[in-house]
């Protein structure tokens, strides 16, 4: 009895904190919402999507995303972009956004949703996932650029299915918080039934990596395996070597493609970090503390990183000015207009978690909002596949803390983080011409009754509250004899999976 | 909101002593203060047999409820609450809680919930209660004004309290002197979470032992009650009987004196946990948890076992379970006919209590047999419906002050009172709200 208890307690402890969003919403429309006009540092034209670098090569090789066709009917549609419009309808053809209006008729074989009396809102986006994986933490170094949660997507996942019956049709599959620098991320489609990982995968998604700070990786790597970092002192001093090594191994390539020796031998670690300096590969960064959030901004500056998005960011309130303005300095996009910058800091943040470990001791549930406020693009995430069910709830409690309004609120779950994964192009509002990703409420989705009823990816149909059976799994292991309960845990969640918990859960209780 | 919110603190900080100096103001008593008030115009939602008053009046005096109705009287003197547009309802009740008995989750020091040995039934989750722990204040402000505050763990971890959650000392903060009740961990055949990897025989063959430990530790515990009970009547019999308090802290439960808490949430273990309850004859038994209780609702009904169900806000406990079944779980046992409440098992989040029943309702539970569950009905079960759980006349003041529905997210809090008490509106989060909202100095 004793074991379990401890492990389960060591998970918890164990919880890394990301950072996620920030509000970033412009004078004219906060004033318009009756909200404090945000500070000059957010009224800055910032274009998320032109800032952010090419799909991979590599998208060109997923396969063709099924895409399905509906007619929704008379819906009051959330947009999120442009506001609330009462009884309308949205045609979704070949899995796009195709019209948005009242009287629209169904073409031919289009499926027709009567949603009279119903929510039509955009799926959900959940911007610090680890469903759908197979393998959470390289917890071998305290740097693992090289590492990619692309190569273990598992689409059997039940928790997809789970998500998808919350609203949510797209998760930033994350690496887990052992390592300053972690693996890479990936974003995916909840396509469920789906058997084929690549199926999952968003084409287009632009590249993201994690980033660590604080208490796991110095409690993994300093006082779990006696090297550096155990401080947060070590944490910069460990991002700042991999950077200038990364710095060389592009010199030594540069010099040799101008005929100036040899080029670095290949090396996919320092070859992921220079992509980074490069603005190839866009941060997610867990962080806790005003101080390391702090930090990370100061060097990024020093390494001419000009964007980054915090997860979890607990204390993000305290630094949010700072957020607000960062990336202030970086230059303008080519062809996006006058004075268009590509910096920004974003935080993805939690609702109301706290208190499971001392980084989180000094929050406050109203973090959302002040960042909001302070004109950070924020948003909420679950990191659980728990909470991942309830987001629509989560960004509801910004209503009891800090008192947002409906479009702030439900941006925090749609639109924001959209910008925060480089897909605001594609999903995060129901306009003409964007995916068909789609989550139908019986009850405002910000009431605590609200129950989703149908989710749609791509105009498919993915989730059906009245048609669903009990037993959801894709898949079945040969070797089950019966499916053995498992108890629900306070924060079980996946962020420290692969680390050695009975050794910490030992550490914890001696209080070393 | 906030901002009236923000004003009632400040208006309660400007009582401050006159001698004070600006630059170093006294702080508010987060405690409040005790008085007579009177909320009018408010909307009752007694819980009691006076049902919803449109209009009523609600007199405070003291730590009591003085008076409740359509038609009553300001008292002279009293300080009145307009509560025009607002609802008003008894403090929510928490049916498995660790607040104040973990501060911070992962720091040993602060984590009180779980101490050596299987076999301590006599540990009291009173004696280490921190009155003065941040989360309780954080707590409050959810409208959840007290909780049945567990210990966890082994077989036998302690003894669990109900206590208020404001006050300076245990016995301030005890519901009522009897309000205990001894927590049997029952042996369980589910895995704990996703981290416990092991083999289904070794999770059988760990249950099966704790069972042989439970029976032969209840039956020392009735011989010991029945020596116990012979040397009340024969004081000399008693002198010369060793010191075992554990067994003494069984005693009550076989005597029928303390409630058995039965912690199990597997449908079989549920099954095993009453079956193994009436054989024992155990008098008092509610069971905790009860995760798969709609599994098995006509088994716990016949056995008319009351349920502290939760939490509602989980993951179904097997893969196999249609998506909503925690959530549907409370409403699928309060229909078959078994009193039920809702326990968060939240330590820090206590405070989401309401959404845990709004999530329940949403999920097919009627909505007024819901907020009944953790207010009277609570209380009920917990053996207090005399002192708490809804508004009339001689109970215990515990009142919330809404802006409507507590169970709706939006829904915020205009004024508190706990125990007769005033209680400001503060906690460590809205003094950080208030700091940081527009901070000084701003970005260089």
């Amino acid at each position: 009895m004793r074991l379990p208890a401890l492990m389960i307690a060591s998970a918890r402890f164990l919880l890394l904190a990301g950072l996620s969003s920030a509000a970033l919403v412009p004078v004219a429309e906060a004033q318009r919402r009756g909200a404090t006009p945000a500070r000059p540092a957010s009224a800055r034209p910032v274009s998320v999507q032109a800032s952010l670098p090419p799909e991979r090569a590599s998208d060109d090789a997923l396969p063709r995303a099924r895409t399905g066709s509906v007619l929704v009917q008379g819906a009051t549609v959330l947009t999120v972009s442009h506001g609330t419009l009462a009884n309308t309808d949205v045609l979704v053809q070949d899995g796009r956004i195709a019209r948005i209006g009242t009287g629209l008729s169904a073409p031919a074989g289009v499926p027709v949703v009567n949603a009279s009396g119903l929510y039509l809102m955009p799926g959900i986006i959940d911007a610090h996932s680890h469903i759908a994986t197979s393998s959470v933490n390289e917890a071998t170094s305290p740097v693992t650029a090289e590492v990619t949660q692309e190569d273990v997507i598992d689409p059997f996942d039940v928790s997809i299915y789970r998500a998808l019956a919350g609203g949510v049709t797209v998760s930033h599959v994350m690496h887990g918080s052992a390592n300053v620098i972690g693996g890479q991320n990936e974003t995916i489609k909840h396509r469920w039934g789906e058997r084929d990982p690549e199926a999952l995968k968003m084409a287009g998604a632009p590249r993201t990596i994690k980033f660590a700070l604080g208490e796991n990786p110095t409690r993994v790597h300093g006082r779990g395996n006696g090297i550096v970092p155990a401080t947060r002192m070590g944490v910069e001093q460990v991002i700042r070597n991999a950077f200038e090594q990364a710095l060389r191994y592009k010199a030594q390539n540069a010099a040799a493609a101008r005929g100036a020796g040899d080029p670095a031998p290949y090396n996919l670690r320092l070859q992921t970090l220079a992509d980074i300096l490069d603005g190839k590969v866009l941060i997610h960064c867990h962080s806790y503390r005003a101080d390391e959030i702090y930090m990370l901004t100061r060097v990024l500056r020093d390494y001419g990183v000009h964007r980054i998005v915090f997860q979890h960011v607990n204390e993000g309130f305290k630094v949010a000015p700072e957020l607000a303005a960062f990336g202030n300095d970086a230059p303008t996009v080519a062809g996006t207009g006058d004075g268009v910058t590509n910096g920004f800091a974003m935080a993805s943040v939690f609702a109301d978690w706290w208190a499971y470990k001392m980084e989180v001791y000094y929050s406050t549930a109203y973090n959302a909002a002040v960042l909001t406020r302070n004109g950070v693009v924020t948003s909420i995430n679950s990191d659980s596949n728990e909470l991942n069910r309830h987001l629509y709830h989560e960004a509801a409690k910004t209503q009891r803390y800090g008192g947002l309004t409906d479009d702030e609120a439900l941006a925090l779950i749609t639109l924001n983080p959209a910008r925060q994964l480089g897909i605001d192009g594609r999903v995060g509002s129901i306009d003409v011409g964007k995916d068909g990703d789609l989550a139908l409420f019986r009850g405002h989705p910000l009431s605590v009754y609200a129950v989703p009823l149908g989710t749609w990816v791509d105009g498919i149909r993915r989730f059906d509250a009245d048609r669903d059976g009990d037993d959801a799994r894709l898949s079945v292991r040969p070797d089950e004899r019966v499916d053995t309960a498992t108890l629900h845990v306070h924060d079980d969640h996946r962020c420290m999976e692969g680390v050695d918990l009975a050794e910490l859960a030992a550490e914890a209780t001696e209080g070393r | 909101m906030i901002r009236l919110l923000l004003f009632a603190t400040l208006a309660l900080t400007a009582v401050a002593p006159a001698t004070a100096q600006p630059n170093n103001p006294p702080p508010s008593n987060p405690q409040g203060r005790q008085g007579v008030f009177a909320i009018t115009n408010a909307r009752l939602v007694t819980m009691g047999p006076q049902g919803v008053i449109e209009g009523g009046t609600l007199v405070i005096r003291g730590s009591r409820i003085e008076a409740v109705g359509a038609g009553v009287a300001v008292p002279e003197g009293a300080e009145v609450i307009d509560g025009t547009g607002l609802d008003v309802y008894p403090g929510m009740i928490d049916g498995g809680s660790g607040a104040g008995l973990t501060e911070v989750g992962s720091v040993p020091e602060t984590r009180d919930n779980d101490d050596l040995g299987d076999l301590i039934p006599h540990f009291q989750a009173l004696t280490a209660i921190n009155p003065n722990s941040v989360v309780l204040p954080v707590t409050r402000l959810g409208g959840v004004t007290s909780a049945v505050v567990e210990p966890s763990g082994g077989l036998f971890p302690g003894t669990a309290a109900l206590v208020r959650l404001h006050g300076y000392t245990p016995d301030q903060m005890l519901v009522a002197p009897e309000a205990r009740y001894v927590v049997l961990e029952f042996p369980r055949t589910g895995r704990r979470g996703s981290f416990d990897q092991r083999s289904d025989d070794d999770i059988k063959k760990a249950a099966d032992k704790a069972l042989q430990k439970l029976n032969d530790t209840w039956d020392a515990a009735v011989a010991y009650a029945r020596v116990d009970s012979a040397a009340a009547v024969q004081p000399e019999a008693g002198r010369e009987r060793p010191y075992t308090p554990a067994l003494a802290a069984l005693a009550d439960v076989v005597r029928g004196q303390r409630a058995l808490l039965v912690r199990v949430d597997v449908a079989a273990d549920i099954e095993k946990a009453l079956d193994w309850a009436k054989t024992r004859r155990v008098p008092r038994v509610i069971l905790s948890g009860a995760m798969e209780g709609w599994r098995v609702r006509d088994r716990i009904r016949e056995a008319g076992v009351p349920v502290l169900a939760g939490p509602v806000l989980a993951v179904p406990t097997r893969a196999s379970d249609r998506y909503d079944r925690a959530y549907a779980n409370p409403g699928l046992m309060a229909d078959a006919g078994i009193p039920v409440s809702i326990r968060s098992g939240e330590t820090e989040n206590t405070r989401n209590l309401p959404f845990h029943a709004g999530f329940a309702t949403a999920y097919g539970w009627n909505r007024d047999a819901a907020l009944r569950a953790v207010t009277i009905g609570a209380a009920e079960i917990l053996g207090v419906a005399d002192r708490i759980g809804s508004l009339e006349p001689g109970k215990i003041a515990d009142v919330i002050v809404t802006t409507g529905d507590p169970f709706e997210t939006r829904t915020t809090l205009r004024r508190l009172f706990m125990n007769g008490y005033d209680v400001p509106l503060a906690s460590r989060q809205t003094d950080l709200y208030r700091e940081f909202l527009r901070r000084t100095p701003s970005a260089q």
